[in-house]
């Protein structure tokens, strides 16, 4: 019966068929493989199952603690940075006329379309010690060189620093797109009500923006966790190891040491990491009591 | 009178933070290019120079009449360029990125539009499991496959050819779920309309609902394109000989044999910046719409 159907049906399995294979060859197959590797050792002859091994090996790697510090500091700083940023220029940005806006998403979001890589290379060209333009800004207040990419106490924070001012093109978007969508009944209501601008959009605005904040909250927790192209192009996780992620640290233990098993089991660490945060964020946010309007 | 006053300052305060902001966004791209065409002896100076001098100097000595001066002065603007073309692979790289991130936009287009008619529109057993696989996978981020994802590639025996970058490219899941969005507002009665008219159920996708799919089809190639002409870590992961690098990968490889050579350097990034810079001054649109439906809804 079962069979009569499907066979019945067998156009809409051959639609979706070309795209399950790749999808089942280069996500499904690996998210099933991850679980594995991360319980082998793997060898140039055959691997070894090694059970817990590479968990308990993480857990007493002081590396892999380093790098959690490193991501820990650079997402603190820059997820509600960017947030914040993004809620702040769109909110600008949205009474303005067509023009003007049309503007400044695009020069705030250009950066975001020139490539990672691109913007981590100029960045490290201005953070150049002696013709770095960042020196010679600081020159201008009198204030002295700084050893920004090659000192351990600043390359963390030259990234962070990169990381702030590069503009959140992606959550401005958003934002404008959410605000371009409250109905302007509403403001007109609350103009008559005798509210000004400020309390309108603190009234009115944030609290109908929520869904979208919680969005770009975890989007960016993600992205930061991630942080890789810009460590791998400015500094090479170096000085030591000042600036080395945890992406980067699973590169260079995956792809540099050949230690899949080792990596994976990391990569898992980070995964639990990532989705525990997203729950967190989405329980803690949601749980606010919601603007009736 | 005195109010109105009040929202002029305003309003100025405004265009005074969003011209600052803008200035920071947009400074790092425009070193990229000053630097790229600045004369070579001009690049590592202090005060840097914000105007390179094949700028400002360029008129002036054509209309004085010093056009040797102004010939030398265009010739080492180019200096970089021509370093850059002469002793890299650059065009290489630049023409793997275009074969590469033009066939994962034709092969995402294709595929995904495919199954997202078929999740969008049609009946089968085990559909909705089906769909809903796809789309929880969304939420485990790339980064953390790079290994079993490696290991599966090498297994295909494509490690080190253009494949293993562009195969998993065509693996993403994001098209699936924006174009279902779009074909589910087809009217089920067109569909019927041409199956009446004898259409076979490829007719059907192919001449009514890709044509009605257009803005989605275009956001999507859009997206495509550009994260796959921007990505670095997997290709850097996938590829180790330089006749199979892609740009961001070339770039890295170039910075790490030149690393002081600033304008070498920037000539590279402004190659690989420029398509992107194009495409998106001209399908801003589609940009914002991608975002907007990829991101949340309400």
């Amino acid at each position: 019966m079962l069979f009569k159907r499907i066979w019945k049906a067998r156009s809409g399995y051959l639609f979706i068929l070309p795209k399950y294979v790749f999808f089942t060859m280069f996500v499904l197959i690996p998210i099933v493989w991850s679980i594995f590797v991360s319980f082998q050792e793997y060898r140039v002859f055959g691997t070894e199952w090694v059970g817990l091994r590479n968990f308990q090996d993480v857990l007493y790697d002081d590396l892999f603690w380093t790098a959690v510090g490193n991501t820990l500091r650079y997402a603190v700083v820059v997820m509600p940075s960017s947030v914040l940023i993004a809620l702040t220029l769109a909110s600008l940005i949205n009474p303005l006329k067509r023009g003007a806006q049309t503007f400044f998403r695009a020069s705030f979001y250009l950066p975001t379309v020139a490539s990672s890589v691109v913007i981590a290379m100029v960045w490290r060209w201005i953070f150049q010690t002696r013709f770095g333009l960042a020196n010679y800004f600081l020159s201008l207040f009198g204030v002295d060189s700084v050893n920004w990419l090659h000192s351990s106490a600043w390359a963390l924070k030259s990234v962070i620093i990169m990381a702030v001012l590069t503009p959140p093109g992606m959550g401005i978007i958003l934002y404008l797109a959410a605000m371009a969508s409250i109905p302007e009944s509403l403001y007109e209501a609350a103009t008559i009500d005798g509210a000004n601008r400020f309390m309108q959009w603190w009234k009115i605005t944030l609290p109908l923006l929520k869904p979208t904040t919680l969005y770009l909250m975890i989007v960016s927790t993600i992205g930061s966790f991630q942080v890789f192209d810009q460590v791998m192009l400015m500094t090479q996780g170096g000085p030591g190891y000042a600036t080395t992620t945890i992406v980067h640290r699973i590169y260079n233990v995956a792809f540099r040491d050949f230690q899949f098993g080792y990596a994976g089991a990391m990569s898992m660490f980070l995964f639990v990491a990532i989705i525990t945060l997203a729950i967190i964020q989405s329980k803690v946010l949601s749980s606010d009591v919601e603007y009736k309007g | 009178m005195k109010k109105l006053r009040a929202s002029y300052i305003g309003m100025g305060f405004v265009y005074l933070i969003l011209i600052t902001a803008a200035v920071i966004s947009l400074i790092p791209l425009y070193w990229v290019f000053t630097t790229s065409i600045q004369q070579p002896e001009e690049v590592q100076i202090m005060p840097p120079r914000f105007i390179p001098s094949v700028i400002s100097r360029y008129l002036p000595l054509q209309l004085t009449g010093e056009r040797e001066s102004a010939k030398v002065l265009v010739d080492g603007a180019l200096e970089s360029y021509r370093l850059l073309f002469r002793s890299t692979r650059i065009a290489r790289w630049f023409t793997n990125s275009l074969i590469i991130s033009l066939s994962a936009t034709a092969g995402i287009l294709l595929f995904d539009s495919m199954a997202a008619f078929s999740f969008a529109k049609k009946r089968f057993p085990g559909r909705d499991i089906l769909f809903w696989i796809m789309v929880g996978t969304m939420t485990i981020p790339g980064q953390v496959l790079l290994v079993p994802l490696f290991i599966v590639v090498r297994e295909l025996g494509v490690v080190n050819t253009p494949w293993a970058i562009l195969l998993p490219q065509l693996s993403m899941v994001f098209g699936v779920f924006l174009l279902r969005q779009f074909m589910m507002t087809v009217p089920n009665e067109l569909i019927e309309a041409a199956r009446i008219d004898g259409a076979g159920e490829f007719g059907i996708y192919w001449r009514v609902m890709l044509p009605l799919s257009k803005p989605g089809l275009a956001t999507l190639g859009i997206l495509t394109f550009t994260s796959s002409w921007n990505s670095f870590l997997w290709p850097l992961i996938a590829v180790q000989k330089s006749e199979w690098f892609t740009l961001p990968v070339g770039l890295k490889t170039l910075q790490d044999q030149n690393l002081v050579n600033y304008g070498l350097l920037m000539s590279g990034a402004a190659v690989a910046a420029v398509p992107m810079i194009i495409i998106f001054l001209s399908f801003q649109k589609y940009f914002v719409k991608g975002l907007t439906l990829g991101g949340v809804k309400g």
